[in-house]
């Protein structure tokens, strides 16, 4: 029994350190194939707005900007939606709509990009220069909504990144909110609390968890590819603008990674891949802190309820 | 029932097993390359399949740039490439390379003016100038010069390009770097290009649909991709001055000019080439060989598609948009094909 539990255990360590493995070996990969362009632009690389293949310049911080001011963006749009959406299925609906719901967000999840990207240039687009048409000439004065009315920008890429990002966080929050136990609710209730401030608890209960699935839903906004480059104008400028067409590293990559011949040029496109690794990383570690940060201070409000530990068991 | 049925595969097999030792002549050769002459390879690798069944030929179409990475490194037997290679790639290559052009292609001026439907007329200055920003309005008098008796509006121009590395892309660019000094300085030849204004669109059908979209733009897309989708599209001025449409006629009459000149090795440009009926936007896609491959029966089988290919495969050039090659560089080819080893 002994040495079968031994070999379970090793087996499944393999397995994990398979991962760790994956990971390394993914970001060695991407500093050997960049090195030329590591060597040649050093720190420039993330400094420089210039990318120019001709000339063999290149800086990577257009793109940076890009594909971090459009995941922030949809992930302001889509997290307040996504929690309602999770909110609405788990504790309100009535149980004859419940399926139905879960089914339609699923959908939305399933659809591959290019549908997304498509969709974006024929429907969104045409909607949104529309819209950026009837702004008054006063408020284009902003440097947010700056530039002509084009369509295709940054707005139209924050949109199609919320929508893809909703059912990601909405369905992880779902469920994070149907393991919080019934006891938390009881005892809101029981308390004299309103179903508004119940329901309150319960996020809060489940407040790491939420936070994780954002940060999912943020993971999925960085890497999108195909529906973004479809929409965003694939203007490599750093704007603070709404409706600038802006790049995202994904996006570049994606264009221009099959026709790129020469060296440098080559080495460039894959340090954009490992710039993207590297603040994927920092991403998630950061989420991470904050989820460590929030357990740890809810571990020093329950210290004084350590009764609740044997009743329970 | 069972053991007939495990029987019979075990039969099947055999048979299959013997069938491959008796045609063991069967030879696989694999390629990679440019995208926009995919069709047409496509269809050539299978008709030539149908007639030698002994000989099949793989294509992957994944773009110039890893056409000629793939070919460097002799990961396939052959490349495809819609630019020639540059000297130094050729260098880096670990034997010589030589370029055969297949067919043609060109490159037109596709844009969304409202309430203006005549055919606009343009001329590669004006282009330039358009691409690098500095005309801004569609009634600017450089535009409407050319265009005399049409009603242009005093609207923005959007530019539209490819955000993808492209072969429509060099061909573009290298019309306008040779007809705008200033063009050539500030932007320059590639496949992609740091563009000084304007919005990217993925592909032809990226650029198409931001075009026909967007009231007021202007971009470029492939003759045959205007061709099968019915976009109607500008003529340009060619070097002897006047404006030409690009059609399949056009197009080899440009290769045609360029066939007195022909370098031996191929690699030419034919944008803004001499001559009357001349469409300026024109190029060759080439095919990319080895000339002392290392496995002789490929390079047999290769050697003999391409003769196919160069005279009677040229007939399917018309169907799918593509402008045949004219005789004279046929011919050229033809002699150049016997400089590639096959034994």
């Amino acid at each position: 029994m002994r040495s079968k539990d031994l070999g379970f255990r090793v087996a499944t360590g393999a397995f994990a350190l398979v991962l760790v493995a994956l990971v390394c070996a993914i970001g060695f990969e991407l500093a050997r194939q960049s090195m030329a362009s590591i060597q040649k632009f050093g720190f420039n690389f993330w400094r420089t707005d210039v990318w120019d293949p001709v000339a063999g310049q290149f800086g990577a911080l257009p793109f940076i900007w890009g594909t971090l001011y459009s995941s922030i963006l949809a992930l302001a749009i889509a997290t307040p939606i996504a929690l309602g959406i999770a909110v609405f299925i788990a504790e309100l609906c009535p149980a004859a709509l419940r399926q139905p719901l879960v089914f339609l967000t699923e959908l939305l999840a399933a659809i591959p990009s290019i549908v997304y990207g498509l969709w974006g240039i024929f429907v969104l687009v045409p909607a949104i220069r529309a819209f950026e048409t009837s702004i008054p000439g006063a408020l284009r004065q902003l440097p947010l909504f700056s530039g002509p009315p084009l369509g295709v920008g940054m707005l139209s890429a924050a949109l199609i990144l919320a929508v893809m990002v909703i059912p990601f966080t909405s369905s992880v929050s779902r469920e994070v909110l149907k393991s919080v136990p019934a006891a938390q609710r009881e005892g809101a209730y029981a308390l004299g609390a309103t179903r508004f401030e119940a329901i309150r608890a319960a996020l809060y209960y489940a407040r790491t968890g939420i936070v994780g699935a954002v940060m999912l839903g943020f993971g999925r906004a960085l890497g999108e590819t195909m529906a973004v480059t479809m929409v965003i104008g694939n203007n490599p400028r750093v704007s603070l603008s709404l409706f600038a067409p802006q790049y995202t590293m994904a996006a570049v990559i994606a264009n221009e990674f099959t026709e790129a011949a020469d060296e440098l040029y080559l080495a460039a496109l894959v340090e954009i891949g490992l710039v993207l690794f590297i603040i994927t990383l920092v991403v998630n570690s950061l989420s991470r802190l904050l989820i460590w940060s929030m357990t740890r201070s809810a571990v020093v409000l329950q210290t004084p309820e350590p009764t609740e530990t044997p009743a329970a068991a | 029932m069972r053991s007939s049925t495990s029987r019979s595969i075990v039969a099947a097999a055999l048979v299959a097993a013997l069938g491959a030792t008796l045609g063991a002549q069967r030879i696989q050769i694999n390629g990679a390359g440019a995208t926009f002459p995919n069709p047409i390879y496509s269809k050539w690798f299978d008709e030539y399949n149908k007639a030698h069944p002994n000989v099949a030929i793989n294509y992957q179409s994944v773009g110039s740039g890893a056409g000629i990475r793939q070919i460097q490194a002799q990961t396939v037997f052959f490349g495809a490439s819609d630019g020639p290679m540059t000297n130094e790639q050729l260098q880096q290559a670990p034997g010589k390379i030589l370029h055969f052009p297949t067919v043609l292609g060109a490159v037109v001026p596709v844009y969304n003016i409202p309430n203006v439907t005549a055919a606009l007329k343009f001329s590669g200055p004006v282009l330039a100038d358009i691409f690098l920003g500095k005309i801004t309005k569609w009634n600017d008098p450089q535009i409407s010069k050319l265009n005399a008796g049409v009603n242009l509006p005093a609207t923005d121009i959007t530019v539209v390009h490819r955000s993808d590395g492209s072969g429509t892309t060099y061909i573009w660019v290298d019309y306008l770097s040779k007809v705008a000094p200033e063009f050539l300085k500030k932007v320059g030849v590639n496949t992609a290009v740091n563009w000084p204004t304007g919005v990217g669109g993925k592909g032809n059908e990226g650029v198409a649909g931001l075009v026909r979209q967007s009231p007021g733009s202007l971009g470029y897309v492939e003759l045959i991709y205007a061709l099968q989708n019915k976009i109607s599209y500008g003529s340009v001025q060619s070097m002897a001055g006047e404006f030409v449409t690009a059609s399949v006629q056009t197009v080899t009459a440009a290769a045609n000019e360029a066939s007195s000149k022909m370098p031996a090795d191929f690699r030419v440009s034919i944008t803004n080439a001499p001559g009357n009926g001349v469409y300026p936007i024109s190029s060759f896609t080439w095919l990319l060989l080895y000339e002392n491959p290392k496995d002789k029966a490929q390079s047999k089988a290769m050697v003999d598609f391409l003769k196919w290919a160069l005279t009677d495969g040229q007939r399917y050039c018309g169907d799918l948009g593509y402008a045949p090659l004219p005789e004279s560089v046929v011919k050229l080819e033809m002699a150049a094909l016997a400089r590639v080893k096959t034994s």
